[in-house]
């Protein structure tokens, strides 16, 4: 896609009060240079695979999957992930339910788990049509669901934050969990995907 | 949530499973409530716990006492009455507690 958001480097409106607001956080002591760029280094290392990696254990220890679905916090904390301030509610498919996660008011998205949502995430077009349509927005992700399976969209319009636990691929009884993590893509913790066959 | 505990909150009025309307209220200003489930009737699926109003934090004010947060599950075939997807679709929303109503 090649949309005027999409082109990099063209100081406008919002790139010029972005500077100002940097320029002004540090002038003014709030934080310095190096803890925002800190922050910045930060955000960028957290990406989906945290997600994943938390999903595969899901996969392979049901006890875990019921501290997961119970307690998010303390259950990603026992992997060593931090979720901070978030609070995580993780939703489960099952062979008869499919969730999916957006934000129509804006772009609230746990990127403590899943890092910086993916552009079309915060999209108009996105926002607006997968709580009217879902099924026509999953088939132009490529996502085709069973015929008898119910769809559940989760509207991320406060303080929670949402990751799916999607349905663990037929097949892969004898898949090992590092194996397993591989195996989960951004988009099936969003709910517009689901994970990769072995 | 024990977290929330220390500051001032609303009480609950509703509980996991009761109807609700959200009002069907078009007030100025920053709301966190979407246009599409205003005047719709739901079902309490969980309590959040309690929040500052964001109505009151988008404005820099403290937002408290913290209201309680609650995820409202609609029928899609609700919301849009041409809905073609399953007669079990949902969708799930996050209402403060003075954007709803009792529909019992």
């Amino acid at each position: 896609m090649n949309k005027p958001v999409d082109r990099a480097d063209t100081l406008g409106y919002y790139r010029r009060m972005q500077a100002a607001v940097e320029e002004l956080l540090i002038l003014r002591g709030v934080m310095t240079q190096g803890e925002l760029d800190r922050q910045v280094t930060d955000m960028d290392a957290r990406t989906y695979k945290r997600g994943a990696q938390v999903v595969a254990r899901a996969w392979v220890d049901p006890a875990y999957k019921a501290r997961l679905l119970a307690d998010p916090r303390t259950a990603t904390a026992e992997l060593g992930i931090d979720i901070g301030p978030t609070h995580l509610i993780v939703v489960e498919d099952t062979p008869k339910v499919h969730n999916v996660i957006v934000c129509t008011l804006c772009s609230c998205y746990p990127r403590m788990l899943l890092g910086v949502p993916p552009h079309w995430y915060k999209s108009r077009e996105y926002r607006s049509r997968v709580v009217r349509e879902p099924r026509a927005v999953l088939a132009e992700f490529g996502t085709a669901l069973p015929a008898d399976v119910d769809i559940r969209v989760h509207d991320s319009t406060a303080d929670m934050r949402y990751m799916v636990l999607p349905l663990r691929p037929a097949g892969t009884e004898h898949v090992g969990e590092a194996a397993l993590a591989e195996l989960v893509t951004r988009d099936s913790l969003i709910g517009v995907g689901l994970p990769n066959a072995s | 949530m024990a977290e929330n505990s220390t500051r001032p909150a609303v009480p609950p009025l509703f509980a996991v499973g009761d109807r609700v309307r959200i009002r069907n209220a078009h007030p100025p200003g920053h709301v966190r409530t979407p246009y599409y489930c205003r005047g719709h009737i739901g079902v309490v699926e969980r309590l959040c716990g309690a929040f500052p109003n964001p109505e009151e934090l988008a404005y820099n004010r403290s937002g408290l006492p913290a209201l309680p947060l609650y995820r409202v599950r609609f029928l899609s075939r609700e919301l849009w009455p041409d809905y073609s997807g399953r007669p079990n679709d949902v969708v799930e929303v996050e209402t403060f507690q003075h954007w709803l109503e009792s529909a019992e």
